[in-house]
């Protein structure tokens, strides 16, 4: 669905056109069987480290995924398998990386907090939070500079607003009218801790957005067509030259925080209540209500399960990577030395 | 004696001077309610209540910063970095202001505070939460250093750092939260800057610091079995101050000195115990100073590549045998 050109932004009232939301939930797929297989990989100690898995905030990255021109650039956290797949990484190369297999998008050198995938735009998920949002606003600049009408998108979490590059970093977007958009995808939690006991606002970064200059979005997280709108106007006012745009989108966690974490911390009721909004599964009942067929979706289903039973498979066929690759790529030359 | 996990003992080690001291308070991400990531400081919030055990934002500026804060004005805090790899982001509080305060005021400031963080390779979480990076801190002036082995050694010298009146960066290994040691019953307090001889051989001194001690020990068994070769390990436990005369005791007497660091090869604590020793030593050595180190690369994630650079047992022993044989 990525095309050179942006699309144009759909005031709220238009509706969006029948391939695109096929493509929507397309990659809310996508996102949703790669996860469950990392998870169910991790239970088979087929995949080691550690993994935050996107489960239940899909509808995010699904959305920007379909409205991302193709050369925009993605900035995400250590929970960016969904961030990196829905740019077009295969899903071989996503599990080949988590398993630590030659196929894998950095050969088994970054893991699974560190997917990347430069020919996709995917430039790096960044695993000291708050590291990336500046480095997002420089490829903007970039773009800005070399005239291009590229964006960066940058996706973090609640908790990453407490830290002190956010706030360099949204002044110095505004500031520089930089084609950014930030999306804080307020889960509700900092790791284990609810975001509201650590924070002096109620909305983590819509309540700092006016500081910058910056209105204030709120968006449902969990409505995936919400999220493709928004997307799709701060993208055109990227591109326009207007500046930098700051998101929150309200969203919920499946699982813990990582691997390690059975988020025994968060009122069952509270999980229960968002588990009814489960984004895919609002957005098929939407789709069947707007009269697409249920074929259609069973469909992209099937062809998605397929899609990562296949993977799996290559993945798993893959072998480990040769030793010697932990001695290469220090340096530009594709070598590792530092003396005579 | 208490057996105890070395995880188990951070938790003692916090609880035994917070019961001992009230001025003693205790801050970080999720460290209270969560108990800390690795679960090392579970009970502290229970037993402390959350005036002395506090939750802070992901704001590691404005944690450390608030201890120094608070250390210059009569509390004795020690503040907890999730991953030792997260100091880079508030670096400028440690190197610049922690460090320098006490001297550039002529001594008018102290800065009794602890900087505890977990350190170290071999979970397989790659380059930017597996690192070693004792010699970061190493090379300020101004900031004490430590990294225990052993759960005895995190009771033990983690009193020692409270209680100390000078900054001190305590390095817990990630791969040693699991494993258990003895710790003495009651209160115990051991002290800054004294290594321990763990193995005495004849052959050779091996040191190493934090998980590469029981590397060494197992390289030291194996080299005994099946080589001949008798060595002497010295754990470092405390980097600045650093226990010169152990060290170099003990070289002199085997001639001979092989570090083992678990950090990338430039800089490491190793090159300056070698360079204290090839000066002051050097009519007793028998042979150039080896070290053993994780080759100068960022740390994979894959566990076959992590396994690589990391010093093994098997590299451990190799080393030794290539340079002494
Ligand atoms: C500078 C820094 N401090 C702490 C951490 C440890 N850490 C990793 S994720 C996380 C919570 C992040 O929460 P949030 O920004 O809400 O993102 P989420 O994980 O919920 O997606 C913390 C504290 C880190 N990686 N980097
Ligand atoms: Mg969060």
């Amino acid at each position: 669905m990525n095309t050179k050109h942006s699309r144009m932004a759909s005031p709220p009232d238009v509706p969006i056109d029948p391939a695109t939301r096929l493509a929507l939930y397309r990659k809310m797929m996508e996102v949703r069987a790669l996860e469950k297989r990392a998870y169910d990989l991790f239970l088979q100690n087929l995949i080691k480290g550690t993994s935050h898995l996107a489960l239940g905030q899909e509808a995010i990255a699904a959305a920007f995924g379909v409205a991302m021109r193709e050369d925009d650039y993605t900035f995400c956290t250590y929970r960016g398998h969904a961030h990196t797949l829905v740019r077009g990484a295969s899903m071989t190369g996503v599990l080949g990386e988590l398993m630590g297999r030659e196929c894998g998008l950095m050969a088994g050198k970054g893991g699974s907090m560190h997917l990347t995938s430069v020919p996709h735009g995917a430039m790096g998920s960044y695993a000291i939070v708050g590291a990336h949002l500046p480095i997002a606003a420089g490829a903007a600049w970039s773009a800005q500079y070399r005239g291009t009408e590229q964006a960066a998108v940058c996706f973090f979490g609640d908790g990453t607003t407490n830290i002190g590059a956010f706030h360099e970093a949204l002044n110095f977007a505004a500031v520089w009218k930089l084609p950014v958009v930030f999306v804080c995808e307020n889960n509700l939690y900092m790791e284990y801790t609810p975001i509201g006991a650590v924070t002096a606002v109620e909305h983590p970064a819509a309540d700092r957005a006016s500081a910058y200059g910056l209105e204030p979005l709120i968006v449902d997280g969990n409505d995936v067509e919400a999220m493709f709108k928004v997307a799709q106007t701060t993208l055109a006012r990227a591109r326009a030259g207007q500046g930098p745009s700051l998101i929150e989108a309200k969203t919920y966690r499946h699982s813990g925080h990582s691997r390690a974490d059975p988020a025994k911390y968060r009122p069952a009721e509270e999980v229960a209540a968002w588990m009814r909004r489960d984004p895919i599964k609002l957005y098929r009942e939407k789709l069947l209500q707007q009269g697409v067929e249920e074929a259609a979706i069973s469909k992209i289903e099937a062809s998605v399960a397929a899609e990562v039973d296949q993977a799996t498979e290559a993945a798993k066929a893959s072998s480990v990577p040769e030793e010697s690759i932990a001695m290469t790529e220090v340096w530009a030359n594709g070598d590792w030395s530092w003396r005579n | 004696m208490a057996e105890l996990t070395y995880r188990d003992a951070v938790a003692a080690a916090i609880a035994q001077e917070m019961a001992r001291d009230p001025s003693v308070v205790f801050l970080g991400e999720d460290i209270a309610a969560a108990g800390g990531v690795f679960k090392a400081t579970v009970g502290l919030l229970d037993r402390f209540g959350p005036t002395r055990v506090r939750d802070t934002p992901i704001s590691e500026q404005a944690l450390i910063g608030a201890a120094m804060g608070a250390a210059m004005t009569g509390l004795k805090p020690i503040a907890e970095i999730m991953f030792s790899d997260f100091l880079a982001v508030c670096w400028d509080i440690i190197a610049n202001q922690i460090a320098k305060t006490r001297y550039m005021t002529n001594g008018q400031v102290t800065m009794p505070l602890v900087i505890r963080t977990a350190n170290g390779a071999g979970s397989r979480f790659g380059a930017q939460h597996s690192q070693s990076l004792e010699n970061w801190a190493m090379t300020v002036p101004g900031l004490k250093v430590v990294a225990p082995a052993t759960p005895a050694d995190v009771v033990g010298l983690m009193a020692a750092a409270v209680r100390d009146p000078d900054p001190v960066l305590f390095f817990e290994h990630k791969s040693l939260y699991a494993t258990k040691g003895p710790v003495p019953e009651g209160e115990w307090v051991d002290q800054l800057g004294k290594a321990k001889v763990l193995r005495i051989g004849d052959d050779v001194t091996i040191v190493a610091l934090a998980a590469m001690v029981p590397k060494a020990l197992a390289a030291a068994d194996r080299l005994a079995e099946q080589h001949g070769v008798t060595a002497t390990v010295v754990d470092v436990r405390s980097l600045v101050p650093l226990d010169t005369q152990t060290i170099l005791r003990e070289v002199a007497r085997t001639g001979r000195l092989v570090t083992v660091e678990e950090n990338p090869r430039l800089c490491g604590w190793g090159a300056e115990i070698a360079s204290i020793a090839s000066q002051e030593l050097f009519y007793d050595l028998d042979g150039p100073i080896l070290r053993v180190t994780t080759p100068h690369v960022p740390l994979p994630a894959a566990d076959n590549l992590e396994d690589h650079v990391i010093p093994s047992v098997e590299r451990i022993v190799r080393e030794v045998l290539q340079a002494y044989d």
